[in-house]
């Protein structure tokens, strides 16, 4: 008599190179049909397709072991992948290991940036579209549902999530901690290629409102803040008008300095209450680095801003084993509740199929 | 109604809660790397009514305002001190402020109460004669709560800028509030205690106006001088001449300068007749 069984298997960032992910991406219509599909597979109880630029994940309860491989079968015909070049890279993981791989999916663990929150908001997705559509049964909701809570949890007692590690991030979060929020602070980005532009889109995903861009070349710089709905400023009246600014973000390419010592302290003496911010991205330096010294002005390089970001993630490494330890332990605790439900599975003796799902988006791929 | 315990058994306890506020939040900080948050309001607020008890039975047994020695006077500007908090950290959710707060706290009503020569002196009856003098050493030495609050915000402003300039923002200096929020929020409490010193004196100089008033001109110097740096400072700050460090730095001498001054300002000193201080339940 076979035994039923709760399993993930899929392909993600850490065995899969992108060249081979960006093949077994599912597209909208593809993830509708694929899912279809599995509905009317016999012997596949319950199911949830994840599907991110990372991952592409089936959880699946199945009424016995075969089960699993004819997913992994059913997708690879859809993307036209072999199976034999799926298996070298397949993730395949079974009843409480699966359980805790979900659990450290939700929580971030998983991710390629470590302690993202994003993944969690796209399980959820991808959880709430199979929930609709009826492929999850009593064991994936439970597990899912746990999960979620386990993942909040493995962030909250963990210090997983905090400090940021990309370098455009660190800037932003720098600027959090002088002004607080964001969206009345005034920004000034000098230099129009793609460091400044990275930056700036970090600054207006928190909240910044207010963007001025200038460039040696005006065009340009019209150009980008067309592209950032910001506004356009000659770069020969950047040290007069600096006073306006609390936030100047230098990257250009600039041979020499381009904000002397004297342009910034002009600028203090005019706003001596407000903090100014200068973050020199650019190589060689745009800021004279004496600014510093100055009353309220917080200078920060790129080699400060890169080594703030690996402190954070070296700081979220050391995290991680903490965090596993809670996801195994509450796998094991949710593995308990649903053993005996998942075994049933294999003797079921509803056999049918899942009826049909109605047509619901997959989360989007990142 | 009737309490049970003395009022000094519970400043005791109001102390030791304030201590294991400060505990917890330090074993939060160090060891899990976080701040206490909820856990450290609460054990601030139970010590807060348990501080409201034990000036309560007190200020029951005086017949007023329990300001009739430095014992009682370190213990009511603790109070005020922690009554703005419970405000402040509630609406503002500044970080780390409750963790100080808790210490400062701590401190003052422990140091008060070990030195038991504080409360066993001669005490002097100020109050019940004259609701202006009452009303007026009330507003005083809650302003000196309102000053202990500006130091802590101060403190915490000169920590926030030693880790931005140092660029070391990571352990607890990741829990302090924005340098631009500390700013601000010294600025309101340097407004609201200047403000309330301020209409404090007014309100005394009511009563020493009074031609029948004996003004211990020690005193009144002491308390004037005080209010008018604090005036001075906002003008300054205001004005854009003292900033940033500087403010912070200058809040804390003052609130230094206040908390001394106390010593002055105690009712006991060049008066009499005395009498001892109650022992209230």
């Amino acid at each position: 008599m076979s035994t039923g069984h709760l399993f993930v298997i899929g392909a993600t960032h850490h065995r899969t190179p992108i060249e081979v992910r960006e093949r077994l991406a599912l597209d909208a219509d593809g993830a509708v049909a694929l899912r279809d599909q599995l509905a009317s597979l016999p012997g596949l109880r319950e199911f949830t397709v994840v599907s991110t630029c990372n991952r592409i994940e089936f959880y699946g309860v199945a009424a016995n072991p075969a089960v699993a491989d004819e997913v992994g079968g059913a997708f690879c015909r859809r993307q036209n992948f072999a199976p034999d070049e799926f298996a070298r890279f397949r993730l395949d993981l079974r009843d409480a290991a699966a359980l805790q791989h979900l659990v450290e999916v939700a929580a971030g663990l998983d991710s390629q940036m470590l302690g993202e929150t994003e993944i969690f908001g796209q399980l959820k997705q991808a959880y709430a579209a199979a929930q609709a559509a009826g492929h999850t049964g009593p064991v994936l909701n439970r597990a899912f549902q746990k999960a979620f809570q386990a993942a909040k949890q493995v962030r909250t007692q963990t210090a997983i999530t905090t400090g940021q590690v990309s370098v455009a991030n660190v800037a932003v979060e720098l600027a959090g901690t002088i002004f607080g929020g964001l969206s009345d602070a005034r920004i000034l980005l000098l230099g129009a290629g793609e460091i400044g532009e990275k930056t700036a889109k970090a600054f207006q995903s928190r909240g910044a409102a207010s963007l001025t861009v200038a460039s040696r070349r005006l065009e340009r710089a019209m150009e980008l803040a067309t592209t950032l709905g910001a506004s356009a400023l000659p770069f020969e009246q950047r040290e007069s008008r600096l006073a306006e600014f609390d936030i100047v973000v230098c990257a250009t390419s600039a041979p020499d300095i381009i904000l002397p010592r004297a342009a910034v302290r002009a600028a203090m003496a005019r706003r001596p209450a407000r903090p100014l911010f200068l973050i020199d991205q650019a190589l060689p330096r745009d800021i004279d680095p004496t600014v510093a010294e100055l009353e309220n002005v917080f200078l920060y390089n790129l080699d400060d801003l890169a080594r703030i970001a690996e402190e954070n993630r070296a700081a979220r490494e050391a995290e991680t084993l903490k965090g596993r330890a809670i996801a195994g332990e509450k796998a094991r605790a949710l593995w308990q509740q649903v053993a005996a439900q998942v075994a049933g599975a294999g003797t079921s003796t509803t056999a049918e199929p899942i009826p049909p799902a109605s047509a619901t988006s997959l989360p989007e791929n990142r | 109604m009737t309490l049970p315990f003395t009022d000094r058994v519970w400043l005791w306890l109001a102390a030791g809660l304030y201590l294991a506020g400060f505990i917890q939040g330090s074993i939060a900080l160090f060891r899990r790397g976080r701040p206490a948050g909820g856990a450290t309001y609460a054990l601030i607020l139970l010590g807060y009514l348990a501080q409201l008890a034990g000036l309560g039975l007190r200020g029951r047994a005086v017949g007023g305002c329990p300001l009739g020695n430095a014992f009682e006077l370190y213990q009511f500007t603790a109070w005020s001190a922690i009554t703005l908090y419970l405000v402040v950290g509630a609406t503002f959710r500044l970080s780390l402020l409750g963790y100080f707060t808790a210490c400062l706290a701590s401190v003052v009503t422990l140091v008060s109460l070990l030195f038991p020569s504080w409360d066993a002196g001669p005490r002097v009856r100020i109050f019940g004669h004259n609701p202006w003098i009452e009303l007026h050493a009330a507003l005083a030495v809650f302003s000196y709560g309102v000053f202990a609050l500006l130091a802590l915000t101060s403190l915490m402003f000169l920590l926030r800028h030693f880790s931005l300039k140092s660029k070391r923002l990571g352990g607890w200096f990741s829990f302090l509030p924005s340098i631009r929020d500390l700013d601000h929020m010294s600025v309101r409490l340097l407004a609201a205690g200047a403000a309330i010193l301020g209409f404090a004196v007014a309100v005394g100089a009511v009563h020493w106006a009074r031609p029948e008033t004996v003004v211990n001109m020690e005193k009144v110097l002491v308390t004037v001088t005080v209010a008018g740096a604090a005036f001075v400072l906002l003008l300054l700050r205001l004005r854009g001449v003292l900033l940033a460090r500087r403010f912070a730095v200058a809040c804390l001498v003052l609130y230094a300068a206040a908390l001394l001054s106390l010593v002055t300002v105690e009712p006991g000193r060049g008066r009499g007749p005395a009498r001892p201080a109650p022992t209230a339940r």
